[in-house]
């Protein structure tokens, strides 16, 4: 299931962040969305998730993700991060990914206690590596744990898409090589999309990358032929490209 | 079932025992009429919990809900009153001694109830569509559902002939039946009054179990988040509001007959705020807290405007400063605090003013600066 | 045609009144995001001040011009103690500062009825002000035209406050980024306090004014107080401009409702007129995040 975005455009009284962008994210690869601050990638995750208003068109499975809301986006498959990781502090790690498997359920199952962990949550919380602090509440988990629980919520939720905005910032260099391996694991059968500053990590997890610039694609490719693009060299000038 | 699941059921349990064997053991018909009192403050005060401790709304218009509950229920006993066919006193007294015909219906004792139970869940049901869906949250929320208690006070007093106006609806005789002045009826409707708090306090504790209660707890503490794990915030908050819109009604229903009269004093932006004290000493988030901190509220009025005239309002503002400022989770957080689990909440502890500007300001905001700074 | 005129009249001085109260509370409510209930007695202490400056001064020619700037100063100075004693804490807690300071509030009215008693106080109206003139055939009365110009040089006051003093400056910057103002070594907390002085001063101010419209008692304030925060809800957040249309706004849709309709039906009507309209505009109350929703 492929998304496919096509002439998105994203205008804040005037200004325009997005430009015209056209995408084709695939199923079973990593893509990588990269480019310098101010570019449109989170804008352009924002328009998809139903955060920012856009204009073109951004379909999957025969719906356009522009003219959705955005908690029914999420129920279509198109799950996402965000840049500070976002739990629910005082819940438990366990609650926190039980919240997110809410979605598979009837409404009416709302009205019975948890009972346990529910078997997707109990893979999931073993494949993010968090089964350790299953009990524990979100809010005492390190930053790169928050991290992974986050993509541990989309996983519960089974996202065929994930856009994941900055997942390893602020994270120590182990804590990159494990979040890349763990996007690894993840990636096949599913779209995942990376918003990402360290072109080391690109280098070595990108099947795909998209560079973004004043809100226009400049280029796409893998990792290395985005590395001899003179449009992207100038783009990054001063910075490692 | 560990000890910590447990405790809030012992917390029941004592409650239960206080109010159903000791409170009528020991205290007169007076005060066990006070108490019962009390109660009906207490059954809103648990949906208050709900909605503002675990949903994070804060509700300041819960008098509507009260009153709908109150009104339908006094109309009811006044038609009963009056007999098939009759007129209610007051309507000769003020009006043309014709009954409305929106009053009609309430004739029907099972009709009342319906009303009681269904009208405060429509009203609610709207009005929180209308809200939470166009994400209007927080400080606006309030003063909304505030300005909606006094917008339905000031047209009870301006309708006189209908609602009794300003004095309200007094002198009921009998209740389904019983007669009102016969002190064992009021011992019962003392117990009815209890039993349906301590049921609505078991309701509440299922709920808080429930995925329904984590799910609220999540909402109160990331909405945004939540909307973008699948779920519309504004459908867990909206059943919140409901329910409690509904047990503010059933307090307000059983008040009528208890207390003997309702007026749109019971009903407007004092009384709707007043509801909150109860809740803010005991714990709003917390389970017993609500119930337990109105019941003490309710006591300690009495106790004190008996004593001393007039003083009332400097303990209740005090009460209103102190509970907040220095102890917002009640004194469940006391109660939380000896037993070393410390409430580390970040909906009471607050969140540090620069996130709250990052958090709460509009994705525009940026852009709209410009706009902004001249339009001021 | 006359009747038209009369209402008009009649909505644009009750939004004068709804706007005097407002102003205040933009400031406090909209740019510091502090929802103050007891500005209701800080009105009713501007009201009270009005009363004593009566008392004190023998002319009542000249004692509304004195009532006028004290009224601001006692104002002020109960806001001052107020965010210096209580708020100062709360600001993590915008939400819960509702409760504390009507709780505060209870404690000022309890203290009105026990220095002033319970039953309400007159002012004498100044000479100046008896009467009314002819406009298009209708006569306008002296004091409520007042009211209307004294709104509308508060607004130019604060307007020109915020727009061309040094301490307008910072109160913007402080706004618009509180970290940011503070690293330029702006102190936000002497900000505050001025922003909580110029808004309750103008609480002060209203009071004195709703002395030429009634009679004062300790409830004064908490008949407008709600209406007063409707309209800084429809005007949006701390827009002056936003203020000023909707306390007007309000006014008269009260205005046009009553005489049509009945008082009370009126502000039912209007309640509801204000949850129809934040549906089709619920703009400055939108709460959209991104990159973080922390």
């Amino acid at each position: 299931m492929t998304l496919t975005v096509n002439d998105l455009r994203v205008e804040f009284d005037g200004f325009v962040a997005i430009d015209g962008v056209s995408l084709t994210l695939e199923p079973g690869r990593l893509h990588f969305l990269i480019g310098p601050n101010g570019a449109g990638k989170t804008t352009l995750v924002d328009a998809l998730t139903g955060l920012a208003k856009g204009s073109g068109e951004a379909r999957y499975r025969t719906r356009d993700l522009l003219a959705l809301a955005s908690h029914r986006i999420t129920r279509l498959g198109v799950g996402r991060t965000f840049q500070t990781a976002t739990v629910f502090e005082e819940l438990s790690v366990l609650q926190n990914l039980d919240i997110a498997a809410g979605v598979h359920r009837a409404r009416w199952r709302l009205m019975l206690p948890r009972r346990g962990a529910p078997e997707r949550v109990a893979e999931v919380m073993e494949t993010v590596g968090l089964t350790e602090l299953a009990d524990r509440p979100a809010g005492v988990l390190s930053h790169g744990q928050k991290q992974w629980l986050e993509i541990g919520m989309l996983l519960v939720q089974d996202s065929s898409v994930m856009l994941l905005d900055e997942p390893v910032a602020g994270m120590s260099a182990e804590e990159r090589e494990e979040t890349g391996e763990l996007l690894r694991r993840i990636s096949p059968g599913r779209t995942v999309v990376v918003i990402e500053h360290d072109m080391d990590f690109v280098r070595r997890f990108a099947d795909v990358v998209t560079v973004l610039h004043a809100g226009k694609v400049i280029a796409e490719g893998t990792a290395a032929e985005i590395r001899e693009d003179a449009q992207v060299q100038l783009v990054y000038l001063g910075e490692d490209a | 079932m560990s000890m910590k699941k447990l405790s809030p059921y012992v917390g029941w349990l004592l409650l239960a025992v206080a109010l159903l064997v000791l409170a009528p053991a020991v205290l007169s018909d007076f005060r066990l009429g006070l108490l019962a009192k009390y109660c009906c403050y207490a059954i809103a005060a648990v949906g208050i919990g709900l909605a503002w401790g675990r949903g994070g709304m804060l509700v300041l218009g819960q008098g509507l809900y009260f009153g709908i509950g109150a009104y339908a229920m006094a109309m009811h006993l006044k038609l009963a009153d009056a007999g098939p066919g009759g007129v209610p006193d007051f309507m000769a007294l003020y009006g043309d001694a014709t009954v409305p015909g929106w009053w009609e219906p309430l004739r029907s004792g099972a009709f009342a109830v319906v009303v009681i139970l269904v009208l405060p869940a429509l009203v609610a049901g709207l009005l929180g569509l209308a809200v939470f869906k166009r994400r209007i949250k927080g400080a606006y929320f309030a003063i909304l559902s505030q300005a909606l208690a006094a917008a339905f006070a000031i047209l009870l007093v301006g309708q006189v002939k209908t609602t009794g106006g300003a004095n309200g609806l007094n002198n009921f005789q009998g209740f389904f039946g019983y007669a009102l002045f016969d002190p064992a009826n009021k011992r019962m409707l003392y117990f009815i009054a209890a039993g349906i708090l301590l049921v609505s306090i078991l309701a509440m504790a299922w709920l808080y179990r429930s995925r329904f209660g984590e799910l609220l707890v999540a909402v109160r503490d990331g909405e945004e988040r939540v909307r973008f794990l699948g779920t519309d915030p504004a459908n867990v908050k909206l059943a919140a509001y409901v329910i409690a819109a509904v047990l503010a009604s059933i307090g307000g229903a059983l008040f009528v007959p208890i207390a003997g009269i309702v007026s749109p004093d019971d009903v407007g932006v004092v009384a709707s705020i007043g509801l909150l004290a109860g809740v803010a000493l005991g714990g709003r988030a917390s389970l017993l807290g609500p119930a337990v901190g109105a019941l003490l509220v309710g006591y300690a009025e009495t106790s004190l405007s008996e004593a001393f005239p007039g003083s009332w309002s400097y303990f209740q503002g005090a009460l209103f400063v102190l509970v907040i400022l220095l102890l917002p989770g009640g004194l469940a957080q006391l109660l939380n605090a000896r037993r070393g689990n410390s409430v580390s909440s970040r909906f009471l502890r607050g969140v540090p003013r620069g996130k709250q500007a990052q958090a709460e300001l509009p994705r525009s905001a940026s852009e709209a600066a410009p706009e902004e700074a001249a339009a001021r | 045609m006359d009747a038209l005129l009369a209402q008009v009249f009649t909505g644009v001085s009750a939004g004068a009144v709804l706007l005097l109260i407002a102003l205040g509370l933009t400031l406090t409510f909209g740019q510091m995001g502090v929802i103050n209930m007891a500005h209701g007695e800080f009105i009713m202490a501007g009201a009270y001040t009005a009363y004593v400056v009566s008392l004190v001064v023998a002319s009542t020619e000249l004692s509304l011009l004195i009532a006028l700037p004290a009224g601001f100063v006692i104002g002020g100075l109960l806001g001052l103690a107020l965010e210096a004693s209580v708020l100062r804490w709360m600001y993590a807690r915008p939400l819960d500062t509702l409760l504390v300071t009507y709780g505060v509030g209870l404690v000022l009215q309890q203290v009105a009825r026990d220095v002033f008693g319970a039953p309400a106080k007159e002012v004498p109206a100044p000479g100046w002000l008896d009467g009314s003139i002819p406009i298009l055939g209708y006569d306008f009365p002296l004091t409520r035209l007042f009211i209307i110009v004294l709104a509308g040089l508060c607004v130019a006051a604060l307007l020109a406050v915020l727009r061309f003093t040094a301490l307008g400056r910072q109160i913007r910057a402080t706004v618009g980024n509180r970290d940011l103002a503070e690293t330029i070594g702006i102190s936000t907390r002497r900000t505050d306090r001025a922003t909580f002085f110029i808004g309750s001063g103008l609480a002060g101010v209203a009071g004195v004014a709703l002395t030429l419209l009634g009679s004062t008692g300790p409830n004064l304030g908490t008949s407008y107080i709600v209406q007063a925060f409707l309209v800084v809800v429809v005007g949006g957040i701390g827009h002056l401009k936003g203020t000023i249309v909707a306390a007007l706004g309000i006014g008269l849709l009260q205005a046009f409702f009553a005489h049509a309709l009945t008082g009370s039906v009126a502000q039912v009507i209007v309640f509801l007129a204000i949850v129809a309209f934040l549906q089709v505009r619920p703009q400055g109350i939108l709460s959209v995040r991104t990159r973080s929703l922390a």
